[in-house]
C-alpha cells in the first residue's frame, strides 16, 4: 500500500464540517485515471469530430484542407435528408410513446404479488440482457415472406392469406422495426417505472383507500404524480437510446436500397461505411451530437442527477 | 390452495387471473429466443423451406452447435474470442479505474468534483455511436485501428459512468463513521477502502461489473467500423454478415445467438434485484 495516500485524521474539532475537503492534488490518484479515461474517449473524440467536420477527408482517412462550413451545406442540401429527418422523428415517438404506455401497464402488473412474478420479472429483462442484434434478426428471419416463420403463424391464424414481405419495402420495415424498438426498449423502461411504483409509500395509497379514492382515481392522482421523475428519467433515456439506434434499423432495413427507410444515425453508418466520407460523416454526426445535447440539457435540468452527488 | 394466498390478499379469481397474465407476458419476452432456440436445431433445408414448419421434422439436429463454428460467412471461434477479450478487459479496467473515482467522490470533497460529477452524467447519456465518427478518424491517426485495444478503451470509457454512478450510490450508503475510526486508528484512505468498504458494497461491484460485462458483450456500432478484420470483430457484428445473404443458414446464427445470449442472461439474471434498486437512483441507462 503507498503511503504517499495516507492522510493525518482531521481534528476533531473540524470533524463536523470540512475533515472531508481534500486538495485538488490529493484527488489525482483517485479521480484521475476515471478522468484521464472520458478525456481521451469521450470528449477529445466529439472534439475532434467537431473539427473532422470543417476539413476535407480523402476516402483512406487523410485530412487534405479546411472547407470552413462546406461540410454542413452539403448536408444542409442533401435531398435525402428531409425524409431522414422525418423517419426519424415518426422513429423516436412512436417507439417512446408506445412503449413507456406499455410498460406503465406492464410494471403497475408486475408490482402486484402473484405466484410465479419473480420468474415473471426475469423473462421480462431477457431482451434487455440479449444483444439488439441477435434479437432482431430473429425478428428478420421470422418476417421473411417465403421461410418466415412469423408470417407462417399469422396465416395459421387467419389474420393472412400469404406469407407478406415486411422487410423488403421501406415503409413496412420501419413498422416492424419499430415494433422491434418497443420490444427490447420495455425491460428497462419497465424496471425503471417498476422502481418509482416502489418508492411510493404504502401510507401515501393507505390514505387514498381510506379517503375511498377507487382504482383509477388513485392511479391518476396519487400513482402517476409520484412517477413523475421515474417517467422523465424512463422517456429521456429512451428519446436518447432510440435516436441514437443502429442495429435495429440497419438489420430491417440494411438491404432496402437508397434511404427511404434511414434515421439520421443509420444514414451517418452509410455515409461512413460505404460512402467513405469521413468529413460528411463527421458534419452528420455533429448535427446528431447537438441534438443529443439538447436532450442531455434536458435531462440534467428535469431530472436533477446532479442533487444526488 | 395456500399458494394463492398473495400479501394484498387479492381473490382466489384475481391471484389466478393474474398468474395468466403472468404466463401470457413470459410467453411474449421469451417467444423471440424460442424460435432462435428452435430454429438452431433445425436443418439447413428444413429452415429455408417454404412453407416453412414450426418444429424441427427431422429431429433436432443438436450437431449444429458442433458444425457453427466453421462457416464460410464468418470465423465464429475467433469473434467469440474477440467478444470474450474486449469485454473482460473492459470490464477490468472500468473495475480499476472506477472504484476508486466512485469512493472518493462518495467521500470527499475536492476542487472540480461537480465537474468530475458532471462529466460522468453525461458520459451516462452518451453511447458509442454518437461519437464513432471522431473516434474512427482518432484510432486512425493513434495506429489504434482495427485493434481489440480500440475496442476496450471505448467501451471502458462508455461504461465507467455508469459503474461510478452506481457504486457512489453504495459507499455513499456506508456510514461515514466507520471510516472515521480506522482512520483515527491511523489507516490510509486506500486500506480504509479495501479493507472496511469494499467488503460492504460488494454487492455494488458485482452490480457494475455485470453491467458494464454485458454491455462491452453486446456493443455493435463502434466496433461495427472501427474493427475491419473478420477475426478481430466480435459476434454482435460478425452475425450481421449473414443478413441478407441468399441462402442464409440461419441455424448457424441462431446457435451462435443463444451461445452468446444464454450467459449474459444469466448474469443478468443475477443481478435483478438491485437494478430496481440502481434505476430508483435513476443509475441505469
Amino acid at each position: 500500500m503507498s503511503t504517499s495516500l495516507q492522510v493525518t485524521p482531521a481534528p476533531a474539532k473540524r470533524r463536523k464540517r470540512g475533515n472531508d475537503s481534500q486538495s485538488l492534488l490529493s484527488s489525482v490518484p483517485w479521480i484521475g485515471p476515471a478522468l484521464l479515461l472520458i478525456l481521451a474517449m469521450v470528449v477529445y473524440p466529439a472534439g475532434y469530430m467537431i473539427y473532422n467536420s470543417t476539413r476535407k477527408i480523402s476516402s483512406v482517412g487523410t485530412d487534405l484542407h479546411s472547407v470552413g462550413l462546406d461540410n454542413f451545406v452539403t448536408v444542409f442540401q442533401d435531398p435525402a435528408l428531409p425524409r431522414i429527418m422525418i423517419n426519424t422523428v415518426v422513429w423516436v415517438l412512436s417507439v417512446v410513446v408506445i412503449t413507456v404506455l406499455l410498460s406503465l401497464a406492464l410494471a403497475q402488473f408486475l408490482n402486484k404479488p402473484f405466484p410465479g412474478r419473480t420468474f415473471v420479472r426475469m423473462a421480462v429483462i431477457v431482451p434487455w440482457a440479449a444483444s439488439v442484434v441477435m434479437t432482431t434478426t430473429v425478428f428478420y428471419y421470422g418476417l421473411d415472406p417465403n421461410y418466415g416463420i412469423f408470417n407462417k403463424f399469422f396465416i395459421d391464424i387467419g389474420l393472412m392469406d400469404e406469407g407478406f414481405g415486411w422487410t423488403k419495402n421501406a415503409v413496412p420495415a420501419m413498422l416492424v422495426s419499430i415494433v422491434v424498438a418497443i420490444f427490447v426498449s420495455i425491460p428497462f423502461t419497465t424496471y425503471t417505472l417498476l422502481a418509482g411504483m416502489q418508492a411510493i409509500p404504502e401510507e401515501t395509497l393507505e390514505a387514498a383507500r381510506v379517503d375511498g379514492a377507487g382504482k383509477w382515481k388513485t392511479y391518476i392522482f396519487v400513482i402517476l404524480p409520484q412517477l413523475r421523475s421515474a417517467l422523465a428519467v424512463a422517456a429521456l433515456i429512451n428519446i436518447i437510446n432510440v435516436f441514437n439506434n443502429l442495429p435495429i434499423l440497419k438489420v430491417m432495413t440494411g438491404s432496402i436500397p437508397g434511404n427511404s427507410a434511414d434515421t439520421l444515425m443509420t444514414y451517418i453508418f452509410k455515409v461512413l461505411q460505404f460512402d467513405r466520407r469521413l468529413d460528411i460523416s463527421s458534419a452528420l454526426s455533429v448535427v446528431n451530437f447537438a441534438i443529443v445535447v439538447v436532450i442531455v440539457a434536458i435531462y440534467v435540468k428535469s431530472v436533477k442527477p446532479m442533487q444526488e452527488v | 390452495m395456500a399458494f394463492l394466498v398473495t400479501a394484498d390478499r387479492a381473490s382466489r379469481k384475481t391471484v389466478i387471473m393474474r398468474m395468466l397474465i403472468g404466463v401470457l407476458v413470459v410467453l411474449i419476452f421469451l417467444l423471440p429466443y424460442l424460435t432462435m432456440l428452435i430454429g438452431s436445431i433445425k436443418t439447413q433445408a428444413e429452415i429455408l423451406s417454404i412453407p416453412p414448419d414450426y418444429l424441427p421434422r427431422e429431429g433436432a439436429q443438436w450437431s449444429n452447435y458442433a458444425s457453427m463454428w466453421a462457416t464460410p460467412e464468418t470465423p465464429v471461434p475467433y469473434n467469440l474470442i474477440s467478444t470474450i477479450v474486449i469485454s473482460v478487459f473492459a470490464t477490468l479496467l472500468v473495475l480499476l479505474v472506477a472504484t476508486p473515482a466512485a469512493y472518493y467522490t462518495a467521500r470527499f470533497k475536492f476542487p472540480g468534483k461537480m465537474v468530475f460529477m458532471f462529466l460522468v452524467i453525461v458520459t451516462q447519456m452518451l453511447q458509442p455511436a454518437v461519437l464513432t465518427a471522431g473516434l474512427f478518424k482518432q484510432m486512425l491517426a493513434w495506429d489504434l485501428h482495427d485493434t481489440w485495444l480500440a475496442m476496450i478503451l471505448i467501451n471502458a470509457a462508455f461504461n465507467l459512468a455508469f459503474a461510478v454512478w452506481i457504486m457512489h450510490s453504495f459507499f455513499a450508503g456506508v456510514p461515514r463513521s466507520i471510516d472515521e475510526a480506522a482512520q483515527i486508528d491511523g489507516a490510509g484512505k486506500l486500506r480504509v477502502l479495501f479493507t472496511i468498504n469494499l467488503p460492504l458494497v460488494w454487492p455494488g461491484i458485482v452490480t457494475a461489473v455485470i453491467f458494464t460485462f454485458v454491455s462491452c458483450w453486446n456493443e455493435f456500432a463502434a466496433s461495427l467500423v472501427i474493427l475491419s478484420t473478420a477475426e478481430n470483430q466480435p459476434l454482435s457484428v460478425a452475425l450481421t454478415k449473414f443478413v441478407g445473404q441468399y441462402s442464409t443458414a440461419w441455424q448457424y446464427v441462431f446457435g451462435v445467438s443463444i451461445v452468446a445470449i444464454v450467459p449474459v442472461i444469466i448474469l443478468f439474471a443475477l443481478i435483478e434485484k438491485r437494478l430496481i434498486g440502481g434505476l430508483a437512483a435513476g443509475a441505469v441507462k
